[in-house]
């Protein structure tokens, strides 16, 4: 199967474009595509119109980022409460843009251009890259990247506006579970990424904090889950591991 | 219904909320590439940080969902999510095996079991 070829002898670059949309089309699209549908559909229930939802993912295109600014819209939160609650979602960027763009990038990669791929730096498209860029030339290695996010971003488009209009005009229990696909799809692919104890104590630090920083502190209570939770977990990992 | 507004103001609101504090470190992560290691003490703990606030985003949206999903028994949420979880971890960590099996449970519990 010409998928599976690493040596890349031979191999244009509109041929790693192709190697990554195909890549994009199987297991990760069928994954963003429901859980953007569920995230069209969370975004109707909280009151967004059709246009913004679709706007959400064109402009952020990160999933956690965008549950949490939905339901901070939704809340009534400021925009102030809500860029700090979304920035620090989206703090997991950071790390992942910066471990992927060495691997990425050619001497020739101006920054402009670095800046313009890092947009697309989220989950589905980071480990799906990382995965397969280290074997492939590096000059085809962009062009892999493109090919799996200009077919996965789209895919996320269209299933957001689907999603959208489906949540009005489906039976409820199809409705839930997309609402529950969204929740479903953080946790398993925060498990798939997972590498270190902390990360697995930071997951279960924030299930149980949760819940009960929404009852006693609303509003904040993703900062404060975030940052008791997380501070818990370094620790606690910090401290096994010395 | 609609909280949330027409006009520009949505847009500025996402642009401002959304775009720039999610962009803000993809970007930081492009000038930092060259330097920064990325086990570096600092990004351990916001890494960890930031993977408390989504696990607890999990927990808030299957505990206390919105819409739809709300009409379901907290039970029922709670077991479909273990299944995924069990699935996800029997089936290699696979994804998308999670995710269906939880979404299947959901589904059976709905339609099969009254009230």
């Amino acid at each position: 199967m010409r998928g599976e070829t690493t040596d890349a002898g031979g191999w244009s670059r509109s041929d790693a474009v192709r190697m990554g949309a195909a890549r994009a089309l199987s297991v990760p699209g069928i994954v963003l595509f429901g859980s953007f549908l569920g995230f069209g559909a969370f975004a109707r229930a909280a009151g967004l119109d059709a246009g913004q939802s679709l706007f959400v993912t064109i402009a952020v295109f990160a999933l956690p980022g965008q549950v949490v600014l939905v339901d901070q819209i939704a809340g009534g939160a400021g925009v102030v409460a809500t860029a700090i609650a979304v920035t620090l979602t989206a703090v997991r960027l950071l790390p992942m843009t910066v471990a992927i763009l060495p691997v990425m990038r050619t001497s020739r990669t101006s920054i402009p251009k670095q800046v313009l791929l890092s947009h697309f730096v989220a989950v589905t498209v980071w480990i799906e890259s990382m995965r397969r860029m280290p074997d492939l030339d590096r000059r085809l290695r962009i062009p892999f990247f493109l090919g799996v996010v200009l077919t996965l971003w789209p895919i996320c488009m269209i299933a957001t506006v689907l999603g959208y209009y489906m949540a009005g005009g489906v039976p409820l229990p199809i409705s839930a579970a997309l609402i529950l696909l969204t929740p479903l799809y953080f946790l398993l692919s925060m498990m798939s990424a997972a590498r270190h104890r902390i990360d697995w104590l930071a997951i279960a630090g924030g299930l149980c904090l949760g819940p009960v920083f929404h009852l006693y502190a609303p509003g904040l209570d993703l900062l404060w889950t975030g940052l008791a939770g997380g501070t818990f977990a370094y620790l606690l990992g910090r401290a096994r591991r010395a | 219904m609609n909280g949330v507004g027409a006009g520009v103001w949505p847009y500025l609101f996402i642009v401002l909320a959304g775009f720039a504090a999610t962009d803000l470190w993809r970007i930081l992560g492009v000038f930092l590439s060259a330097r920064i290691d990325e086990d570096s003490e600092v990004l351990l703990w916001v890494r960890a940080v930031a993977t408390a606030l989504v696990a607890g985003l999990v927990a808030r949206l299957v505990i206390y969902p919105v819409g739809d999903l709300a009409s379901t028994a907290l039970t029922v949420r709670l077991a479909a999510a273990a299944i995924g979880i069990a699935t996800f971890f029997i089936v290699r960590r696979n994804m998308l095996a999670g995710i269906l099996a939880g979404e299947a449970a959901l589904l059976a519990a709905v339609w099969l079991v009254p009230g």
